[in-house]
């Protein structure tokens, strides 16, 4: 355990809380991501400008964190495209199926105790686990 | 003016991300890879996002209306089915094929990384597909109603 960071994922995870909190106090809307954003996709629909707010101030705060100095590292992805596409494709077809992701589910639904979040959250952990097993330590080692 | 909401709400999602590493996909990984050197951090980061948010919902409960909105939009469904289990069990494999999940990859477009990038278009691709696919489920099943019906 010698990346652990439990003061830092603390601190990252009171403000996530805090954020799902204050976008259903202010606009009544879950801060689920992949909802957020697959909303944005479909050409009908009148309510986008909440959605294009709230991932505008997704991005924006690695840019304003670098302006003070702290900027974001490039994030580490598998060097296969095919993987990376696969990847995306099954995230993106899977979270409209599940209706929701790490935070639609994990961190608004279990707050309301949804017992189709916990069941949700329990699956894709699970799934998420195991994928990391055979890449790793079976097709890796 | 009442978009500013959401836009902090945004940005203090996305420094939570940033603050806790959950935005970057080692770390994720590090967290799912149970059989290696385990980092439990993930855990922590949603321990303490609950720590808020359960309390935090139970007062949004409450209350009648949102403080910019006429109502809240609360998901309807409530029982667990094929359909939560089979696209949350899809959503984790691709999850632990690269680390990363809808928030941290919308967020680290801002470092304009090609890989990203594509992994983004690819997770639109996929919710797009999802939507047309159960578009012309949904136009099979009234097609095959309308000719019961007349049928009968």
């Amino acid at each position: 355990m010698a990346n652990f960071t439990p003061v830092s994922a603390a601190i990252g995870g009171v403000l996530i809380g805090l954020s799902a909190v204050l976008l259903m106090l202010s606009t009544g809307r879950i801060a689920g991501i992949s909802g957020i954003f697959s909303g944005l996709l479909n050409l009908r629909g009148e309510d986008k400008g909440w959605r294009i707010a709230f991932i505008a101030g997704l991005i924006l705060a690695p840019v304003i964190a670098g302006l003070i100095g702290h900027g974001m590292a490039q994030p580490k992805l598998p060097s296969s495209w095919a993987v990376i596409i696969a990847a995306g494709l099954l995230v993106g077809f899977g979270t409209r199926l599940g209706g929701g992701c790490t935070s639609g589910h994990g961190i608004c639904g279990i707050a309301r105790l949804s017992p189709r979040s916990i069941a949700a959250t329990i699956v894709f952990m699970v799934t998420a686990v195991i994928t990391v097993a055979v890449t790793r330590h079976v097709l890796g080692g | 003016m009442w978009i500013i909401a959401p836009l902090i709400c945004g940005l203090i999602f996305g420094a939570g991300l940033l603050i806790s590493g959950m935005v970057q996909p080692t770390k994720v990984l590090a967290f799912l890879d149970i059989f290696g050197a385990w980092d439990p951090s993930l855990a922590v980061v949603m321990a303490a996002a609950l720590a808020v948010s359960v309390p935090g919902f139970r007062l949004a409960d409450r209350g009648a209306q949102p403080w910019f909105a006429g109502q809240y939009f609360r998901p309807g469904k409530s029982g667990i089915d094929l359909p939560l289990v089979a696209g949350a069990a899809l959503f984790g494999i691709g999850w632990g094929l690269v680390g990363l999940c809808p928030g941290p990859a919308l967020e680290s477009l801002a470092t304009l990384s090609p890989e990203v990038i594509v992994f983004v278009v690819a997770m639109a691709a996929g919710m797009v597909a999802h939507d047309a696919w159960q578009q012309s489920r949904l136009t099979a099943q009234r097609e095959r109603l309308l000719a019961s019906a007349t049928d009968g």
